[in-house]
């Protein structure tokens, strides 16, 4: 079904956002064909409502900190009322965007490909977006957020994931991932990792890097022997690990504590270890790493506020309030006008961001352009990752 | 009663008004009495639990699209097959059993003796208050409990300061940690109907047996033991069943392990299959049948 | 029974001991509230208030107390209702099937949570198709409230005999009477513990929650998993969990005031 809505133009106050006509195809189907749903070619009316899925910490309304918000100037502004649920993994968000409940999700790369397969979301115009323009041009067009030429999203920030370690421990520094893989042994039951499939291209990396016979050039695209030889790193380390971790407190307490003393972790939290005795590398082999996505539901009730969240989202200020509050690199260069912390995550630095393997959706057909083999799929890694854990 | 559809005040009884009508036919007529008692508690229990979890047993047939999340309704008994015979479905079963089954005799052997105290020993003033210092921390939030354990649990933690002395550590993250906050955060749901068990004792009978002249251990063995154990049992089933689904504690203080709930949680939450996880749910259905059926025989349903 | 001098003493330091260790943790979580780590991390390094200052302007935990009140009332107003009806149904009377129907009642709560939650929220969104909110929490609470007021109430009718209904039929009153002015008022302490449990039981509710609630509804515990994970709310989380313990002296006192009260006339 699609609607069409009446011809007008506006100057939203702060937004500016050029609009007319038709609205986009709210009702396009979400059965399972690939890049479902229209790209909107100009805007309407706002619908006074928006509803976003995104990690906590994204849309932030004063709630939680009356100094941290906003979201406040963005309803102001538009007239659009956020109604935002916070999600803890990529896997969840992909599985509440299913709901078909919201009409914004912020998605992390391991997430978005399969939100565009499963037609949950739909191309976005980025045309009608004027703060794209200004967006670092490492992570416009990537993989992880766009389909055949097609856009299906506006950056938002990005980070690496790092490798941390008590510099009581080792007091000379690290420099290799192999603390944590081959050398964990020296640290066990200290050890610590991310807990989630993805961090299998983890491992894929420092495979690259120490065993080039397998072939790997993609850590998101690995057939099943090399999928294998990752599985048996992981195996081998999981004797050593103290305890995976997914939300933060928990790896922060862990290196305050001394429980975990070397580990995969983010910028955000060697920010917040108060004991001063951690240090964070991104090591030669180079890392894994994510770059958000703010996407649009193909069933999007409120598209025209979907559209107006994705600008102001992307305008310098609040994409620096937003990312600053995360913890992560914002996505454009203005940004760090408002932020006094972008040197710390590298931000805009091409050569460091080169050295991140962005989280992929690893799907059959493989990422690395190899056409002679099926690739393994995302819920080939998810049974790997439940094996390895045991 | 509450279902009959009238609102009889106490004056209407001397009338002949249609409630007291449907009054007197309802005192005659038991079967339409338990009828009309069962209607709602069984629609609502059948239609909304039944019936999901019916739905939910038949989507352990069906599989999902793993690319794009859709369930297809194609039947077919992989998942099953799958968690049958998954060498890792097995392991993390029998783990998972085991530490329902610790946290339960922990929380049996702990709950034991302060329900005596409070039930027997302590003044009608002190019991008062002993129920309310048990029952408080239900209030403290199950996440703010876990983390407190955590911190407790820690390197240079509470409990290796308390420890130390004696020669001791903290057991650290993992399975002992996982049991202990378990432990902790069901025992008021064990202590609850082992008290009012104990209460159910009449303290006439322990002074026959006292009186007889069997030694206090002998009374404890042979008469209260006995009458405490369907509430013994009753009390189990709340720490075995609520261990037997939990994820997040052992997230938190279970270091690296995983459970059943676990793979439960990755498979709907994180892998959105939610066939596989449907079929690994049969596991602790299965294994709460057995227990429900077990303590059935005990006659502990009655005394939940 | 007369226990020894020596059996008491034993037993007293018995439940001190463990009276000890449950509130071990909760002594954590105060101390917590005053510390200046974010991070919850033990020993605290410092004293401050600033988090019991910014607690009770954290419009957040404010209205996830809101909801789970709400949720929480609603949900036991079910359960009390459908609880003491299948009790009497149980308690007073025989027929086929009561042994399946006493399971049927013991289920949702036998059941662990995360196989409740999966299976009402698949029932929910694909078969009912009705978006998830606060009503779907509320059915959901509700289904494994039943049980606890079940629990409290047959204990009740089955200590209470028969004898005063009979009574009561016999001198004419119908059932609505019997049941308002003899039944009840001997239900009324079983009423308030099952009650106050499945009050309990479902404020503090986060597996099967975490299922059956939809976006923008956030109750209590859901607000805590949010916060807990992002630096700089962690105390916070604290001083509300105090905040609760404390407070909830007074419904808890009050419920033992009431039956207490009642047992003596007896």
């Amino acid at each position: 079904m699609r609607t069409t809505a009446t011809h007008r133009r506006t100057m939203l106050a702060g937004l500016a956002l050029a609009s007319s006509v038709a609205l986009l195809s709210a009702c396009g189907t979400s059965s399972g064909s690939e890049g479902s749903g229209e790209e909107a070619t100009s805007l309407g009316e706002m619908e006074g409502s928006v509803s976003i899925l995104a990690w906590p910490g994204y849309v932030e309304d004063g709630s939680n900190d009356p100094t941290v918000d906003w979201v406040t100037p963005f309803e102001e502004e538009t007239g659009c009322q956020v109604t935002s649920k916070s999600y803890g993994t990529s896997d969840e968000a992909f599985s509440l965007m299913k709901t078909g409940d919201y009409d914004v999700v912020a998605a992390s790369g391991d997430a978005s490909l399969r939100l565009v397969a499963a037609g949950d979301v739909a191309p976005v115009n980025t045309d009608l977006l004027k703060n794209y323009d200004g967006i670092f041009d490492f992570l416009k067009m990537q993989s992880w957020n766009s389909v055949d030429g097609v856009s299906y999203g506006i950056p938002h920030g990005y980070g690496a994931n790092l490798l941390m370690y008590n510099t009581d421990v080792f007091p000379d520094g690290l420099t290799s991932w192999s603390a944590v893989f081959d050398d964990a042994s020296a640290n066990a039951g200290k050890v610590t990792a991310y807990d989630s499939p993805i961090y299998i291209a983890d491992a894929a990396v420092y495979l690259m890097a120490t065993q080039p016979d397998l072939g790997i050039t993609n850590p998101y695209a690995l057939d099943e022997t090399q999928l294998a030889a990752a599985v048996d790193l992981l195996k081998a380390q999981r004797a050593n690990i103290g305890e995976y971790w997914s939300d933060y407190l928990k790896a922060i307490q862990a290196f305050e504590t001394g429980d975990s003393v070397v580990g995969t972790t983010w910028q955000v939290i060697q920010n917040y270890v108060t004991t001063g005795n951690t240090a964070v590398v991104l090591p030669d082999e180079g890392t894994t790493g994510w770059s958000d996505t703010w996407m649009i539901s193909s069933t999007a009730k409120s598209p025209n506020c979907a559209y107006a969240w994705l600008d102001y989202i992307a305008s310098p200020e609040a994409n620096a309030q937003a990312t600053a509050y995360f913890g992560e690199a914002p996505s454009s260069l203005a940004a760090c006008d408002f932020r006094d912390d972008c040197e710390a995550f590298h931000a805009g630095d091409a050569d460091y961001a080169s050295k991140i393997w962005y989280w992929s959706t690893p799907i059959a057909k493989c990422l690395d352009g190899r056409t002679d083999v099926q690739c393994t799929d995302y819920s080939q890694w998810t049974t790997a990752w439940s094996e390895i854990k045991g | 009663m509450t279902s009959t559809p009238t609102t009889a005040r106490a004056g209407d009884s001397l009338t002949e008004s249609p409630a007291r009508k449907v009054s007197v036919f309802l005192s005659q007529h038991a079967r339409v009495r338990l009828g009309l008692l069962l209607s709602a508690p069984l629609f609502w229990l059948g239609l909304v639990y039944i019936a999901a979890l019916a739905a939910l047993l038949i989507t352990a047939f069906w599989t999902v699209d793993s690319f794009t999340g859709q369930v297809q309704t194609t039947w077919t008994l992989d998942n099953i097959i799958t968690v049958l015979t998954g060498s890792l479905y097995q392991t993390v079963t029998l783990r998972t059993v085991g530490v329902a089954l610790l946290v339960t005799i922990v929380d049996i052997l702990v709950a034991l003796p302060i329900a005596f105290f409070m039930a027997k020993v302590a003044s009608p003033r002190l019991q008062r208050i002993l129920v309310i210092a048990v029952l408080m921390p239900l209030w403290a939030s199950y996440l703010v409990k876990v983390y407190a354990w955590r911190s407790v649990l820690s390197q240079g933690g509470i409990a290796e300061w308390i420890a130390q002395p004696f020669g001791g550590s903290s057991p650290g993250y993992g399975l002992p940690a996982t049991i202990i906050t378990l432990a902790y955060l069901w025992l008021p749901y064990v202590i609850l109907p082992i008290y009012a068990g104990l209460e159910r004792v009449p303290n006439s009978l322990l002074e026959a047996s006292s009186d007889l002249g069997a030694k206090t251990w002998r009374t404890l063995g042979s008469v209260v033991l006995p009458m405490l154990w369907p509430a013994i049992i009753a009390g189990s089933i709340f720490s075995f069943s609520l261990s037997l689904g939990d994820y997040i504690t052992v997230n938190i203080v279970g270091g690296a392990n995983q459970l059943l709930g676990n793979l439960v949680y990755t498979n709907v939450g994180a892998a959105n299959n939610l066939p596989l996880a449907a079929a690994i749910a049969l596991i602790p259905i299965a294994i709460m049948v057995v227990y429900l059926t077990a303590a059935r025989r005990t006659g502990a349903l009655n005394n939940l | 029974m007369r226990l020894s001098r020596a059996a008491r003493v034993t037993l007293g330091t018995v439940t001190t001991l463990i009276l000890a260790v449950i509130y071990l943790p909760l002594f954590v979580v105060f101390v917590n509230s005053f510390s200046t780590s974010t991070n919850l991390t033990w020993p605290p390094p410092g004293f401050t208030l600033e988090w019991w200052g910014k607690a009770f302007q954290n419009a957040g935990a404010l209205e996830g107390i809101t909801t789970s009140v709400q949720i929480a009332l609603a949900a036991t107003a079910i359960s009390l209702i459908l609880g003491t009806m299948i009790s009497l149904a149980l308690q007073r009377f025989d027929f086929f099937g009561r042994d399946a129907v006493s399971l049927l009642v013991i289920l949702p709560i036998a059941l662990p949570g995360i196989v409740t939650g999966i299976a009402l929220n698949n029932f929910f969104r694909t078969i009912l198709d009705v978006r998830l909110g606060i009503a779907t929490i509320i059915v959901a609470h509700a289904t494994f409230c039943i049980v606890t007021v079940f629990n409290n109430v047959i204990a009740r009718l089955r200590r209470m005999g028969t004898s005063l209904e009979e009574a009561s039929a016999d001198l004419g009153a119908g059932v609505w009477t019997t049941f308002r002015l003899v039944t009840f008022p001997q239900l009324r302490s079983a009423l308030l513990a099952g009650g106050l449990l499945a009050f309990a039981l479902s404020f503090d509710e986060i597996i099967v929650t975490t299922f059956t609630a939809g976006a923008g509804v956030t109750t209590l515990p859901i607000w805590i998993l949010d916060n807990l994970f992002r630096p700089n709310q962690a105390p916070i989380v604290n001083v509300i969990a105090v905040v609760l313990v404390i407070v909830s002296i007074v419904p808890i006192y009050l419920a033992q005031r009431l039956s207490g009260s009642e047992q003596l006339q007896k």
